[in-house]
Order: structure tokens, then C-alpha cells, then sequence
């Protein structure tokens, strides 16, 4: 489990110009100077990128409890783990906002903290306050989208028995669940099921799902294409695609829906592709001689594209609001990893620093962790280049999407031998790959791209450096 | 009789609740107030489901013993002859469930001449109408659930089509099973010479009493000692009128007439968790409606939560806490939802079917108990840590005894069983308290729930009262290889335990098996084992035993083993 740390003082500063990064590396933050305030709130912690809410697993502590600095105080569950966050200041828990169970989004205030025992008073009466604006403070997004139970008499469906309560929208538990999972706003269906009530089958449909085939129905054997479903937004799914019978819908996984997000988010990034091919063979024979030490193909490139990156900053670099560069103080290179009908991308920090051996050993670690769904945000979110190799399975180039955050991701093919003709006409068989970059053109050009291409083609091609 | 699927006293029905809340004077052990007890009474309320095992454990133990035993009894007169002083019997227990077959099998032992008085079928509740039959239709929704589960199939490199079932070959399964084990039941009360007397039972008088239909026909038999045995029926509160059809209890359920679409559980005890289970695996929807303010009380609140995570949020499962549900009718069934607190109209359901799983009720009337001056409260009998009889006076009742869920200590077939076998122990001049702290329970779920002793929050208010230190310890199923091959490494153990001196105050688990799982925990503590010494014994590789193991290990005791281990032995 990991740990992260909240909380900033409410009286003072606006609270709703709490920069994200924050969140995100609480650590490097620490303290923030303002000590003025002597009831803090606790926020909603971001644990990883993609997390826009937030479920509240547990509190630890209760409230009137004292809390000392670094304790955990509250376990969240994010799209991707359950962590126990923890406190930065000592205190008294004097409120909790979101009792267990309960969701919040990223930013809001879930509980109290009260210096004193005097302030515990009126950090409850303040509490009060919030729970009460707080819901319209934090999503109002979702208020004006879906105006929550606007009592639009619902139409009595037309051909199915009207609803045994006039006026009221009946929805199966099932139905309920899937709706809220697809953002369907269940008051707006027209029920077909028995005595009028919405099936799951409905809300399937109003969100352009092909209904799975119901459990118990002994339906033919049909090894659809599993991930089928297409990540846009229900709205734009109801309008297109046929159905085909017989497939099969499978609903993603958190982890699934956060790539889905990632992917879509990434389009508004006007991205452009260089390919260089390089000559491998030097680094084939390093390779064979680092292998026994522990020393993996991956961790060669990482170290390759580190080094690289130390001569051309910018494409380490990312463009955050489209005005401005910003460039990262650490090269942390990230690695696409294919997990279980998943994608994560564990983050060799500072791989620029590290040598090819601690390197190597760390990437090992991220595996395990990776595996056993351990890691920590992080080691997954704080990438600031990355990296996808399909060298493996005898891929020669592909195309890699940019994720959003990051300046630039290399995608890596297979080393081939190849005929090369040299400036004096011999022929001669060397081992090639083809590397292409797809970077932000906001911060990054064609120039940039291919001298910092022609520097990584030079390490690879000379890998002796590597091992320094 | 016992109850077989479970029993809670949590359970929305509001007499339920305000009957526990005024029983607040406890001449118990185990206090009846819901403050202290509700709890932790619920959490055992349930399951007995054990009793397939428990039974099972009865015979086998019992049995070979009876061949030995026929040659000594035949030494001293047998279950033949009366054996003093002018009774007709020496013990005549009333209701042949599991309580009283436990009682009457460890009767015959002691040499005790035995009758046995029922008036419905052997076996009660727990093999006609509980524990048993449901777990017939568990055994059937963890296949369903297994065959189902697409991910879980692949992942084992398996491929299976479709899984469907025949609900008529469902309902066939529990009933048979509920005969056979009926029938072994009788069988084995036959074969010790037990008198199985027809007929209701009721108390004349000290030591006497009659049996029959309730018409001039009734026999009237002495005995030296007298047990009730009487059992309970599923409780269903005020407003709300089972019919069999749509609105039903577990006794119509477990014939599983018919696989609603949707259907709303009353109370989300052992009862409602399990058949949830059943259900959600047969393609229903469920709706909970539970009277407190979370789903699952009456276990660990941490084994709760946790369980609720598996068992309830990823299933076709929503629920509503903190109302009571009341008139039921109609088609679809019309629920009314009431605020627990404010007992205002909340909201109104519209299912298919209702369930009432809000606990079960103390069956004790007709027992003659005016006769002897003996007031039941909320139905249950009075009795103290012996099981004796306690009469409108507070005085003890002579030669009566009361086991099982007729006196409402813990509503469990096992515990039923434990108890009778306790009480021969005493009429047999062997002083004999039951502990039962020891005595384990479990939710047969997918995967299992079960327990044994204190609950953490319960162990905190124990040791603040006595002023001893508590500490938890956890292991996880994901770090258990067993658990891992068979892709089942959902769950935890929870070890809650004295530090100072390796005392085991309660073990929780949840996870593969965890009904099986926890006996080592409470022999352990029936046997006053310390963990310094339970941590040694070794245990078999790879089993998912290991997560004890593993559990009592990672535990923190400050005293060393109490008996040095034994120094090496060559073997």
C-alpha cells in the first residue's frame, strides 16, 4: 500500500486553486508554509493520473482522534489500488465529510482537521456547512448534464404494461449499476421490462452495448472478439454500430477504462512521427554479455533513450497548458507493459542517473510489484518519456499513441538483418531495427526529433557508454 | 431443532428489536441485550451451516463407540430398562433436531435410558428446513457462479460453454439431500435404541410429562431429567404476511419453487447472505433491505466490509440500510420502505418476490411451561450457563434443562448439539460448562465467511473493561500458493489476540473455505491453547491451512512458547 500525504489550510487561500501536482507529489511538496489556519481540510487525494473520484475505502482514524504527522488516516480506493493516505500535519480529526463507502472527487474535501480540541466545535458546524454545498461545489458537471431526478412524469411506455406506480421509475438493481457505470441517466429510459420497469437490458442499450447474453440462457458458444466495445462516449456509441449477434460484451476493468481515457484525452495532442533505423549490431553482442548479470533488453533502451535525453532536454519536456514548455528536472523513463488484458506503465526514475545494472535490478522490482498490482502512483505516473518495444514479437515498426503528460514515447521494432549497401557499393548483411517517435508538436519540432534520434542511433550503435 | 440457516436478531423487524432492547436483565452469560449481544449473536446466528458437518462429526464419533458400547450397556442394563428409582426414563429430550439427537446419542452412551419426543419429522430444522437443503443449493451456486465466471474459466486455460441449469434438478438436489440426512438421523437414533415417541410434547409437572396429538389419546411418561429441544421458526415481523408464493421465508425458499427475476431479501444476516448467493448465481436480481445502517452486521467490521466488496457490490446486488420493510402485496410486490429511525414512509419497492431472512423465532409454545411456573421472554426459554431451566422466580427449574434455539444462547445447530451433550454431562455427575466462545460459525457464501469468538470491536470493550492489551494480526489468501492454483486469492484471515499472553480472543476469515478453515482456530481456544504454542505445529504444504498458519505466526505475543519445545529428536 502505498502512501501519500494531504491536506492544506482552507481559511487562507482559495481553495479551489489547488494546483493538481500537488496531489501528485505530495512528498516533494511537504509543508505548506501558510500555518495560519487552525482547521485544515483533508482532501481527496489524486493517486494516480487518470483518477478523477475517489472512493473512501475506510477511516482509520475516527473522528477525535489525534493525529500525528505521517500516520495514516484514511484508506481510498482509486481506479487502480487501495492506499492508505496519511497526514501531514498533527491535529484532531474533528469532522469526517465522506463517511465510508462513499465516493468524492479529486479535490474535495472529505474530512476536518482541527489543531486544538477548542476548534473541534467549529470545525463540525463548518462541516455541516460543507456536506451541504459541498456536493454542488464539487460536481457541477454532473448537476447540469443530468439534473438528478427531475420528476418529468415518465412517459408509460407504449406497448408494455404501464408501471404499477404511475410516475415512478423502477429500475432493477442490475439496471441501476450498469447506468451509473455508463452514465445513463435511468430517468430518462423507458422501461420494457415486466410492469414497466428498466432492465438491464435498456440501459445496455441506451448506452450502444449489445446486451451479454443473459447467464442462465444456454446461448451458442461464441468466442467473440472480447474488447470489441468501442471507448467513446455513450452518447456517440448509441448512433453508430450495427449489431452483430451472437457477440459479446465485456465491460472494462478500471484499469481498462483508464487506458480508454488516456487514449481518447490524447487526441487533443497535435502529434507528428519520425522513424530512424539503427544499427544493432553492437548492442546485440553488449546484450550477450550483460545478460548474465541481469541486464534486460529494456533496461538497455532505457538507459539509451536516459542518455539521449540528457543532450536534448525539450523532447524530455512536456507542454501543459499550450502556452508554455516545461521541463522535468529528472528523466523518468516509462515502459509500456502489457498486464493481463491491461496496460501500465511502470517508471525507471531517473534512469539517466542510475547505472545498467541497478537499472536492470529496479526494473525487476517494478515487474513483481506490477504483477501483483503493487504499485505505487508513483512508479506508474510519473513518466516524462516512454517507451513501447514490440520487438519481440517480430513487429518491424509501429506507430505509438502520445500519452497525455508526456512530451514524446519511442516505439521500438524488431532488430532484422538487413542488406545495407555502403557508400562504396558493398553489400553487407547488419542488424537493423526501426525506431519511430511520436512527439507533441506544440513543444517539440522535426528537428528536434531527429538530432535527438540521431544522438540515441550514436548510443546504440556505440553501446560502450551504456555500461558506464 | 435447530435453526439452520441462521438467525438474526438484527433483523428489520421492529417487534424483533424492541423485544431484545427490554430484556435488558441478564441473569445470562451472554447478555440478550442487543447492545452487547446483538452483535455478536448474529454473527452466530447463522449458519449453522455447519450442522452437515457437525452431524457428521456426531456419527462418526459416536458410532464406532456404539459397538463397544452395546457390550458394556448390556453389562449395566441397556436403554432397556429404566435405571432407578421408578422412571420411566432416565432422560426424555422434546424435539429431534440436531440439539436433541446430539443429547440423545451422548445419552445412550452414558448408559442414560433415552426417549425422544417429535412431533414433526426428525432432524428440525437445520436437515429439514435450514442449514442442510441450503447447502444443497450453495453447492449448486458455486458451480453456477464458478462455470459462469468467463475470466476465471480462461485463466485455468478452460473453455466452457454457456452453463445453464434445470430449477426442477436444483430443488430435487436439497430435497434428497435433506432425506438422506433425515433418514441417517433416525437410523442412527434407532440403532442406539433411542425411543422415538410421535407426538407433541408437553410439561405436566416436575418430571413428568405427556406426548401425543394434544387429545385424550396422550400418553403421560416420568423421566429423571427433561430437555427441551424445541428449536425455532423463521421469524417474520409484524406487517408483513408470507404467503408461500411471492412473499416467502427460508422454508419456502429452500424448495426453490420457482427463480424469481428479482427479488428483494429482507435482512442481510446469514440468511439473506446466503441465499443472495444462491440467487445472483441462478440470474437474479437482489435487492437488500436491511433495518440497520450497514449491510452484514454482526460480523467483523472488517471481514464486513471486505466481503461486502466481493459478495454484494460486484453481484446484480443494491440495497437499502437503515429501513424496515412492511406490506408486502400485490403483483409485482409492492414493498414499503420505513425510516428505522424516524419511522416515516421512505420509499416504495416493486419486485417479483420478498424473502424474509430478519432471523428466526423460539418455537416453545404448547410445552407445558405454565405448569412449572417457567415465563418465556420473547419466546425463549430461560436458562443459565448450564442450560438449567430458570423459572418466574429466578429460581432453577430441578431435572429441566433447555438447549438449543428454544433458549436463544446461540442459534446454532453445532452449538444446539454442544450444548445437549454438555447437559448429559451434568445429569451423568459431571459438572460441565460449555464455552461458547469456542464454538465456531459460518456463512457459506462464495467464497466463506466464518468466525469464532470475539469480534474486534467486541475484544476492545472486553479489554478496556479488564484492562488487557489487544492486538490484530492479518494474513492475506493472495500470499497462499493453495489459494493462488485454484485463482481464489480473494480474502483474509484476522487473528485478534492478548499480546501479554498469547491468549486467542477471535479468528475471522474470509476467503476459499474459510467454513473449513476455522476449527483449528476454535479448538484452539475451546482447548485454552496459547499462540506461542499453536505456532509451531506444523502444517501441511501447499494447503490453504498455511493462511493460519501464517496467521498465529505473524502474530506478536511477548511471552515464549509456555512448555519448551521439545529438544531435537533424531527421527
Amino acid at each position: 500500500m502505498a502512501s501519500l500525504s494531504f491536506s492544506s489550510s482552507v481559511s487562507s487561500s482559495t481553495p479551489f486553486l489547488r494546483p493538481s501536482a500537488f496531489f501528485l507529489k505530495p512528498r516533494s511538496i511537504s509543508r505548506l508554509p501558510l500555518v495560519r489556519a487552525k482547521i485544515r481540510e483533508i482532501f481527496m487525494p489524486a493517486l494516480s493520473s487518470t483518477m478523477t473520484e475517489g472512493k473512501i475505502v475506510s477511516w482509520v482514524k475516527s473522528e477525535g482522534d489525534v493525529l500525528s504527522k505521517g500516520e495514516p488516516v484514511v484508506v481510498v480506493e482509486s481506479d487502480k489500488a487501495d492506499m492508505d493516505v496519511e497526514t501531514f500535519y498533527d491535529g484532531i480529526l474533528a469532522a469526517i465529510v465522506v463517511n465510508d463507502g462513499e465516493t468524492a472527487p479529486v479535490g474535495a474535501p472529505i474530512g476536518l482537521l482541527a489543531e486544538t480540541e477548542d476548534e473541534i466545535a467549529e470545525a463540525k458546524a463548518k462541516a455541516a456547512a460543507q456536506s451541504s454545498s459541498a456536493p454542488s461545489a464539487a460536481a457541477p458537471k454532473v448537476e447540469e448534464s443530468a439534473p438528478v431526478a427531475t420528476k418529468v412524469e415518465a412517459p408509460a411506455p407504449p406497448v408494455a404494461a404501464a408501471p404499477a406506480t404511475p410516475g415512478k421509475v423502477v429500475a432493477t438493481p442490475y439496471a441501476k449499476k450498469l447506468a451509473k457505470q455508463h452514465k445513463v441517466d435511468i430517468n430518462k429510459l423507458v422501461g420494457t421490462g415486466p410492469f414497466g420497469r428498466i432492465t438491464p437490458e435498456d440501459v445496455e442499450k441506451a448506452a450502444g452495448i449489445t446486451p451479454a447474453p443473459k447467464a442462465n440462457v444456454v446461448a451458442a458458444a461464441a468466442p467473440a472478439a472480447s474488447a470489441a466495445t468501442s471507448a467513446a462516449s455513450p452518447a456517440k456509441a448509441a448512433t453508430s454500430f450495427p449489431e452483430i449477434p451472437g457477440s459479446n460484451v465485456v465491460p472494462f476493468t478500471t484499469m481498462q477504462a483508464a487506458v480508454s481515457k488516456n487514449m481518447v484525452e490524447s487526441l487533443s495532442v497535435p502529434t507528428f512521427r519520425v522513424g530512424y533505423p539503427i544499427s544493432t549490431d553492437a548492442l546485440d553482442a553488449l546484450y550477450e554479455k550483460v545478460k548474465p548479470k541481469g541486464v534486460t533488453m529494456t533496461a538497455l533502451l532505457a538507459k539509451a533513450a536516459a542518455m539521449a535525453l540528457v543532450q536534448h532536454p525539450v523532447v524530455n519536456a512536456t507542454c501543459k497548458d499550450g502556452k508554455s514548455f516545461t521541463y522535468n528536472s529528472s528523466i523518468n523513463i516509462a515502459v509500456a507493459v502489457a498486464i493481463n488484458g491491461g496496460l501500465i506503465t511502470p517508471v525507471l526514475q531517473d534512469a539517466d542517473k542510475l547505472d545498467l545494472y541497478l537499472l536492470s535490478q529496479k526494473w525487476k522490482e517494478l515487474v513483481e510489484k506490477a504483477r501483483a498490482k503493487q504499485l505505487q502512483p508513483q512508479e506508474y505516473n510519473s513518466g516524462t518519456f516512454t517507451l513501447s518495444n514490440l520487438g519481440m514479437f517480430g513487429v518491424d515498426r509501429f506507430d505509438a499513441i502520445l500519452p497525455p503528460g508526456q512530451g514524446a514515447i519511442m516505439a521500438v521494432g524488431a532488430s532484422k538483418p538487413t542488406v545495407v549497401a555502403d557508400k562504396d557499393g558493398f553489400f553487407s548483411v547488419k542488424n537493423k531495427m526501426l525506431v519511430n517517435v511520436t512527439a507533441d508538436h506544440r513543444i517539440i519540432y522535426g528537428a528536434d526529433l531527429a538530432a535527438f534520434l540521431q544522438t540515441f542511433s550514436k548510443i546504440i550503435e556505440n553501446p560502450e557508454s551504456l555500461t558506464m | 431443532m435447530q435453526s439452520a440457516i441462521s438467525l438474526s436478531l438484527s433483523s428489520p423487524s421492529p417487534i424483533a428489536r424492541s423485544g431484545v432492547a427490554n430484556t435488558g436483565n441478564a441473569c445470562w452469560p451472554m447478555p440478550r441485550s442487543l447492545r452487547f449481544c446483538g452483535l455478536r449473536r448474529e454473527a452466530f446466528d447463522s449458519a449453522a451451516s455447519f450442522d452437515a458437518a457437525s452431524l457428521r462429526f456426531v456419527r462418526l464419533n459416536l458410532q464406532p463407540k456404539h459397538s463397544s458400547l452395546s457390550k458394556v450397556s448390556a453389562v449395566l442394563k441397556g436403554n432397556g430398562a429404566p435405571s432407578s428409582s421408578g422412571f420411566d426414563y432416565d432422560l426424555v429430550i422434546i424435539g429431534a433436531g440436531v440439539g436433541g439427537h446430539g443429547a440423545a446419542l451422548h445419552a445412550v452412551e452414558q448408559g442414560l435410558k433415552t426417549a425422544i419426543i417429535e412431533g414433526d419429522v426428525v432432524g428440525g430444522t437445520c436437515v429439514n428446513r435450514g442449514c442442510v437443503p441450503s447447502k444443497a443449493l450453495l453447492a449448486v451456486s458455486g458451480r453456477m457462479r464458478e462455470l459462469q465466471n468467463e475470466h476465471h474459466m480462461k485463466s485455468f486455460g478452460l473453455q466452457v460453454a454457456a452453463a445453464g441449469y434445470d430449477r426442477q434438478g436444483v430443488a430435487d438436489h436439497a430435497n434428497n439431500l435433506a432425506s438422506k440426512i433425515r433418514s441417517n438421523l433416525t437410523n442412527s437414533l434407532k440403532a442406539l435404541g433411542v425411543d422415538i415417541l410421535t407426538g407433541v410434547g408437553t410439561i405436566l409437572g416436575p418430571q413428568k410429562l405427556k406426548y401425543g396429538k394434544g387429545d385424550s389419546g396422550d400418553k403421560i411418561i416420568t423421566a429423571k431429567d427433561i430437555i427441551i429441544a424445541t428449536g425455532s421458526v423463521p421469524l417474520v415481523p409484524k406487517g408483513i404476511e408470507v404467503d408461500g408464493k411471492t412473499v416467502i421465508t427460508s422454508d419456502h425458499a429452500l424448495k426453490l419453487e420457482f427463480v424469481p427475476d428479482w427479488i428483494a431479501i429482507v435482512g442481510s444476516g446469514y440468511i439473506g447472505l446466503e441465499f443472495s448467493d444462491v440467487y445472483t448465481a441462478l440470474g437474479c436480481e437482489v435487492t437488500f433491505i436491511e433495518a440497520l445502517d450497514q449491510l452484514m452486521p454482526g460480523f467483523d467490521p472488517e471481514i464486513g466490509k471486505l466481503a461486502q466488496r466481493v459478495l454484494i457490490n460486484p453481484r446484480k446486488i443494491d440495497s437499502y440500510t437503515g429501513v424496515f420493510a412492511s406490506k408486502q402485496d400485490g403483483k409485482p410486490v409492492q414493498i414499503e420502505l420505513i425510516d428505522a429511525k424516524t419511522k416515516e414512509p421512505k420509499d416504495t419497492l416493486e419486485v417479483d418476490a420478498a424473502l424474509i431472512a430478519t432471523g428466526r423465532a423460539p418455537f416453545t409454545k404448547g410445552l407445558g411451561l405454565e405448569n412449572i411456573n417457567v415465563q418465556t421472554q420473547r419466546g425463549f426459554v430461560p436458562v443459565d450457563e448450564r442450560m438449567r431451566v430458570i423459572d418466574a422466580n429466578g429460581k432453577l427449574v430441578p431435572h429441566l434443562y433447555c438447549i438449543g434455539d428454544a433458549n436463544g444462547k446461540m442459534m446454532l445447530a453445532h452449538a444446539a448439539s454442544a450444548q445437549g451433550i454438555s447437559v448429559v454431562e451434568q445429569v451423568t455427575g459431571k459438572d460441565h460448562v460449555l464455552n461458547h466462545l469456542s464454538i465456531p460459525a459460518a456463512c457459506f457464501t462464495h467464497p466463506e465467511i466464518s468466525m469464532v469468538g470475539l469480534t474486534e470491536p467486541q475484544a476492545r470493550e472486553k479489554a478496556q473493561k479488564e484492562g488487557f492489551e489487544v492486538s490484530v494480526a492479518k494474513t492475506s489468501f493472495k500470499a497462499n500458493t493453495k489459494a493462488l492454483a485454484e485463482n481464489e486469492g480473494e480474502g483474509m484471515a484476522k487473528l485478534i489476540y492478548r499480546p501479554d499472553n498469547g491468549e486467542i480472543l477471535g479468528v475471522h476469515i474470509f476467503g476459499l473455505h474459510a467454513a473449513d478453515l476455522i476449527h483449528e482456530a476454535s479448538n484452539a481456544i475451546a482447548m485454552g491453547t496459547r499462540i506461542q504454542d499453536i505456532k509451531f505445529a506444523v502444517h501441511a504444504h501447499p494447503t490453504l491451512s498455511e493462511v493460519l498458519d501464517e496467521l498465529f505466526k505473524s502474530a506478536k505475543v511477548k511471552v515464549s512458547a509456555s512448555s519448551a519445545v521439545a529438544e531435537p529428536v533424531p527421527v
